[in-house]
């Protein structure tokens, strides 16, 4: 009998535990999700509809309008900002990948005086914000003579993006088993070739979580865009989207909406599907020490 | 094994094994240099330089030495902006560990099949650009069609002043932060917690514990670790925010919101002392650097231990 009674007991406490958690899933759900959702039904509105003030703004109730989406795509610079930002992106991947695989296969496997300093130094590196160095890249980016131009981002993003990449790589690679590599090293592989057939394939989830940082890294920067390019025809699409479309006296909130959500779409379609890599990338640190 | 005889019997690679060794080395250098270049030359020569930068005048022309901190120090708005910084980061990391660890809770404790389902729709504000979705949050509020007075006013509620009085900026830049930053520690905790042993909440099922004990007597005690790091290293990253404050409010009202980065952006970049932001900017160097030694050492401790 008691024991029955503590079984139920039980029964009911975990079911308890579970409307809680379904409870607070739910409000987080809409608190998370509310302000894009908000910005989705704004760009789906007509001008009229958003500046009139007794009709609700969450829902739209005169017919869906793609208009924004048009006038954003053939009445402003929209398109060159999202050329400008692939450009950018690319190549800071490129760069970012090339530079940290390197570094992390000699700083995992064949180590060098210093060595341990520098991985120690490389962490620390990607714990310097972009913010405390904006205002000297600033003067030396003018030396270079890339202000105002957005090559200035294929040099800068790199600092950013390096670090982590490089950190976690190291991760990756320090998990392969040594065994692999003297088999390969045995049947005369040199170092590329072993780099590329053994450790490249091998540590590709982290690879992939690497490259989804550098991307992030690039799509979403802000600070050294702002700080370093003026002209429109140089802007990628942050900065130009917060710059150049709410010039006016009156605000265009359904084109601003529209240009958000187009310019955050590439990001958020890529995690959809990568999303598992890149969270096991990023939490490899957290549960493997 | 054959390769592994003509590997010896060439006599340049063969002829001491100490030539193997400093070649190895050597590659391994080699396949640092590129990194190098960059922390060195992108990194720590424009830190030494920001240094240098603040010793200067506006015009960059004559030293003054520790003059710009001074200058600094007699100015109410920087204190405002020291007083501001450190407000919202320990406020906005205090709400995202906390919602962070009530969602990965609630994640953990419903069926498998749906967990990530969930995850990826909790996810989605961590994905977006945040200069972006700033963006979405200033229509929200902003002071003739805020979406967010319109609900208030249904509720028969007053409306509030979001970005024009300095209660409510604050309280704005710090809600989008959280909003934005919470699904960073939904993944870390959640990774924590998937690593905690069931065995160990058997055990005090059968002891009869409540989960209220299990999530202090073993939940939290298991993540001390990762809640450390994750909170100091967001600490890091909110104490250094740039983007949110800089859409939303551009400091207002009355410098009230600025943080170092924005005030830094405003000094140096805007109104064209480049000295002067430098030095405000490098404000946020002790807290940093203070904050990032003890990050390493809690990573050392760990690499240590595992």
């Amino acid at each position: 009998m008691k024991k029955l009674i503590s079984k139920s007991g039980l029964h009911s406490n975990r079911k308890w535990a579970l409307y809680t958690s379904y409870g607070f899933l739910i409000a987080f759900v809409i608190f998370f999700l509310f302000p894009p959702y908000f910005m989705l039904v704004t760009s789906l509105k007509s001008n009229t509809e958003i500046a009139e003030l007794a009709t609700n703004p969450w829902i739209i109730e005169h017919g869906v309008t793609f208009e924004h989406y048009w006038s954003l795509l053939s009445e402003t610079s929209f398109l060159t900002f999202f050329r400008n930002t692939v450009v950018v992106t690319l190549l800071v991947v490129a760069i970012t990948m090339v530079v940290s695989v390197l570094a992390a296969y000699s700083l995992s496997r064949l180590k060098f005086w210093g060595s341990g300093i520098l991985a120690t130094g490389i962490f620390l590196t990607y714990l310097v914000p972009e913010t405390l160095l904006f205002i000297p890249l600033f003067k030396i980016v003018g030396w270079l003579g890339l202000l105002n131009s957005y090559w200035v981002l294929v040099l800068v993003y790199p600092t950013l993006s390096i670090p982590f990449c490089t950190w976690i790589m190291i991760g990756y690679f320090s998990s392969i088993p040594k065994e692999l590599d003297e088999a390969a090293l045995i049947d005369g592989a040199n170092h590329i070739q072993m780099l590329l057939k053994v450790f490249i394939p091998v540590a590709m989830p982290g690879l992939i979580a690497a490259t989804i940082f550098a991307f992030t890294v690039s799509w979403a920067g802000f600070l050294y865009p702002l700080a370093f390019i003026y002209s429109e025809s140089e802007m990628v699409l942050t900065v130009g989207t917060v710059t150049t479309l709410i010039k006016g006296d009156v605000f265009h909130w359904g084109g601003l909406m529209a240009g958000a959500l187009l310019a955050s779409a590439p990001p958020v379609i890529l995690y959809a599907f990568l999303m598992d890599y890149y969270i096991a990338g990023l939490t490899s640190g957290a549960t493997k020490g | 094994m054959s390769k592994l005889k003509r590997k010896y019997s060439n006599g340049v690679r063969s002829s001491s094994f100490f030539i193997w060794l400093r070649q190895r080395s050597t590659i391994a250098f080699i396949m640092c240099v590129p990194l190098l270049l960059i922390v060195i030359g992108l990194v720590a020569y424009p830190f030494l330089y920001s240094i240098f930068l603040s010793t200067l005048n506006k015009a960059e022309t004559e030293f003054v030495g520790i003059g710009n901190y001074l200058f600094l120090f007699k100015r109410e708005t920087f204190w405002l902006v020291v007083k501001q910084s450190i407000i919202f980061a320990l406020v906005a990391v205090f709400f995202k560990a906390l919602i962070g660890f009530i969602a990965a809770h609630s994640i953990n404790t419903i069926p498998s099949k749906g967990q990530r389902k969930w995850r990826g729709a909790l996810l989605i504000p961590w994905v977006i650009p945040p200069a972006l979705s700033t963006l979405g949050w200033w229509w929200l509020f902003e002071p003739t069609y805020s979406a967010l007075n319109w609900i208030l006013t249904e509720f028969a509620l007053p409306t509030i002043p979001w970005l024009s009085e300095t209660f409510w900026a604050r309280f704005a830049v710090i809600l989008v932060n959280v909003w934005f930053g919470a699904p960073f520690f939904l993944i870390m905790y959640l990774a924590a917690l998937k690593s905690i042993p069931e065995h160990l909440y058997e055990a005090a099922s059968i002891d009869g514990a409540s989960s209220i004990q299990k999530l202090f007597h073993i939940t939290l005690p298991m993540m001390r670790n990762i809640i450390a790091i994750t909170v100091l290293f967001s600490i890091i990253v909110t104490f250094a925010n740039f983007d949110i404050v800089r859409v939303l409010t551009q400091g207002g009202p009355l410098n009230t919101t600025h943080l170092f980065s924005t005030y830094a952006f405003r000094v140096g970049i805007e109104s064209g002392d480049i000295p002067l932001g430098a030095s405000v900017s490098l404000f946020m160097f002790p807290i940093l650097a203070i904050l990032a030694f003890i990050i390493l050492r809690n990573v050392r401790e760990r690499a240590l231990n595992s």
